[in-house]
């Protein structure tokens, strides 16, 4: 981020250059599994990077943040559904509705300050479970089945695997380049500054809670489009995405790869959902060792796998 | 400049501020001038951060008003009482230990700058903005310290630090509470020296426990005990107070240094 060359940036180039080659890969190898799982991987890292957003740089911890996933997903799916099968309808509906909801979100819990923040964040992405359970017109508990993927008036094929994939990679560098910008801006030092010291920033004359509210619109907003993509993705959307242990596994991920990191989110996906994905190959309690794992990061590399990095290059 | 002029900087009234059973603040009335040194002294749970505390937002009065600069500011949040030019320093030292010295003060110097609503430049190389950081920086000996991050800062340049992020807000008044809290006595006499030289150009309202710093600094003092005020005369009439020396000071200390 700061241009200088050290063990972090290092490996956070050389992670994109591979993500970048991964279809090339593929299409030698012939191993089509992989493509597929890392289209998986690069679409969480987006929902993860947003939620970084928020947790690592603004300090609030919400723990409702797979509701955004859902609303993204289901906006896709319903539209598809009525017979809106346009992309530039359905995944600018679904930024829309994502901002919304988190605009309600936020402006009634960031009242609200640490457990009582993470609980009500939980509760509203708890009541959108609940709420999407019960649309029996697009599947209710079942889920819904996106038979059609998002078109884009022949510009680019999301049935493609390769070009979707690319097209999840974008919106990732995309997602990242945004909120590089949003950090180092007046608006993402003021955010960073009611993170460190609320009262101090508000007494040199910032209004904490307005930055605060945009800040968590913002990375609602980048969520919904992962979600969008994640319904394009499964051609399938259901209200287990938004269930409180997806909301988890995007915390685990953020923290794992290193709060207020710009690649931590992005590394921190790839580790756990490829430790999640080789686990179950061999058991069935993946969380049993994902679990201790999780417990020795957050006990002895404070700033995830990221901050490891970055120590190495003091010795 | 004792007798109090028509129209004051601040002007609090009968402020009432009570914390379960024990009144901080009892019917407190009193006014600063524009242009003066004002130090507020009294025993140890007088009520003086408090007092700063619902004069700048921190806290809310139970009940009486308080005026700045002509205007009702008593039910102002405190960013708004900031916007209007008052600025504090606090007594534990309040600032972004995660952010290099410049950009704390640099933060300040952008809250005054029109909204942050600014989502793509980098707020790092705006110019202007740095550089009334950096002046203010150097204003209180802090020039060469500038990239260090807070929490690697001494003490006595955290209390520095703190006064530079008062000072980048511009402020028409401005609230120390206890700034040579902590410091040595080398690091007390810069702060001291400072001070002189601040109060030249803004209205100061000091709250403090060094005397010595007090009676060669202040142009008024007002004594606080128990949330009310005692007494609110220049400096000489303040050492020979009958009622101070013994509330405050004890009968047999002089007023001259007490810790």
């Amino acid at each position: 981020m700061t241009g200088k060359l050290n063990v972090s940036n290092a490996v956070a180039a050389l992670m994109c250059a591979a993500l970048m080659l991964l279809p090339l890969y593929s299409a030698v190898t012939g191993n089509i599994f992989i493509l597929t799982l890392f289209t998986r991987i690069v679409i969480f890292a987006l929902a993860a990077a947003s939620l970084n957003l928020i947790m690592g740089y603004g300090g609030m911890m919400s723990f409702g943040h797979a509701a955004y996933l859902g609303i993204g997903g289901y906006a896709v799916g319903i539209l598809a559904a009525e017979g809106i099968g346009s992309g530039f309808i359905q995944w600018p509906v679904a930024l829309a509705v994502s901002a919304l909801f988190a605009l309600l979100i936020g402006a009634l819990s960031l009242r609200t300050r640490g457990v009582y923040f993470i609980m009500i964040t939980l509760a509203f992405a708890q009541m959108a479970y609940y709420i999407a359970s019960a649309l029996s017109r697009y599947g209710g508990d079942d889920g819904l089945t996106v038979y059609k993927r998002s078109d884009f008036a022949g510009l680019i094929n999301l049935s493609d695997r390769n070009q979707f994939y690319y097209l999840c990679l974008a919106c990732l560098f995309g997602g990242l380049y945004l909120i590089w910008r949003i950090v180092n801006s007046r608006f993402g030092l003021v955010v960073q500054g009611v993170r460190s010291n609320e009262q101090r920033m508000q007494a040199i004359g910032f209004h904490a809670n307005r930055y605060r509210l945009v800040c968590f619109v913002i990375s609602g907003t980048i969520c919904g489009l992962a979600g969008a993509l994640l319904a394009n993705n499964t051609d399938f959307v259901s209200p287990a995405v938004m269930y409180w242990t997806r909301s988890g596994d995007l915390m685990v991920m953020v923290i794992l790869g290193g709060m207020g990191s710009l690649f931590g989110p992005v590394i921190g996906a790839i580790v756990y959902l490829l430790l999640e994905e080789l686990l179950s190959q061999f058991t069935e309690y993946s969380g049993l060792i994902l679990g201790p794992v999780l417990l020795l990061i957050v006990l002895f590399a404070r700033g995830g796998i990221m901050g490891l990095l970055g120590r190495m290059r003091r010795g | 400049m004792v007798e109090p002029l028509p129209n004051p900087l601040l002007r609090v009234d009968n402020l009432v501020r009570r914390f379960g059973g024990i009144t901080a603040t009892d019917n407190l009335s009193m006014e600063v001038v524009p242009g003066e040194l004002h130090a507020i002294i009294g025993p140890n749970g007088a009520g003086k951060t408090t007092l700063i505390s619902q004069l700048t937002g921190q806290v809310m009065p139970n009940s009486g008003t308080i005026r700045f600069a002509g205007r009702d500011v008593t039910n102002l949040p405190s960013y708004k009482r900031s916007r209007l030019g008052l600025a504090r320093s606090f007594q534990i030292t309040s600032l972004l230990k995660d952010f290099s010295a410049i950009d704390n003060v640099a933060l300040a110097a952008q809250a005054h700058d029109g909204h942050s609503f600014r989502f793509w430049g980098n707020a790092r190389k705006e110019r202007h903005l740095r550089e009334s950081a950096r002046a203010a920086l150097e204003r209180v000996g802090l020039g060469r310290r500038a990239d260090i991050v807070v929490s690697q800062l001494s003490h006595g340049e955290q209390r520095e630090l703190e006064l530079a992020v008062a000072l980048a807000t511009r402020p028409q008044l401005l609230l120390l509470d206890e700034p040579m809290a902590g410091l040595g006595v080398t690091e007390s006499a810069r702060m001291v020296a400072l001070l002189k030289e601040l109060r030249k150009e803004v209205t100061i309202v000091l709250v403090e426990h060094d005397m010595e710093a007090v009676f060669a600094l202040a142009d008024r003092i007002t004594v606080l005990v128990y949330g009310r005020v005692i007494a609110c005369d220049v400096p000489d009439a303040i050492r020979k107070h009958e009622e101070v020396k013994r509330a405050y000071l004890g009968e047999q200390h002089a007023v001259t240094r007490h810790g």
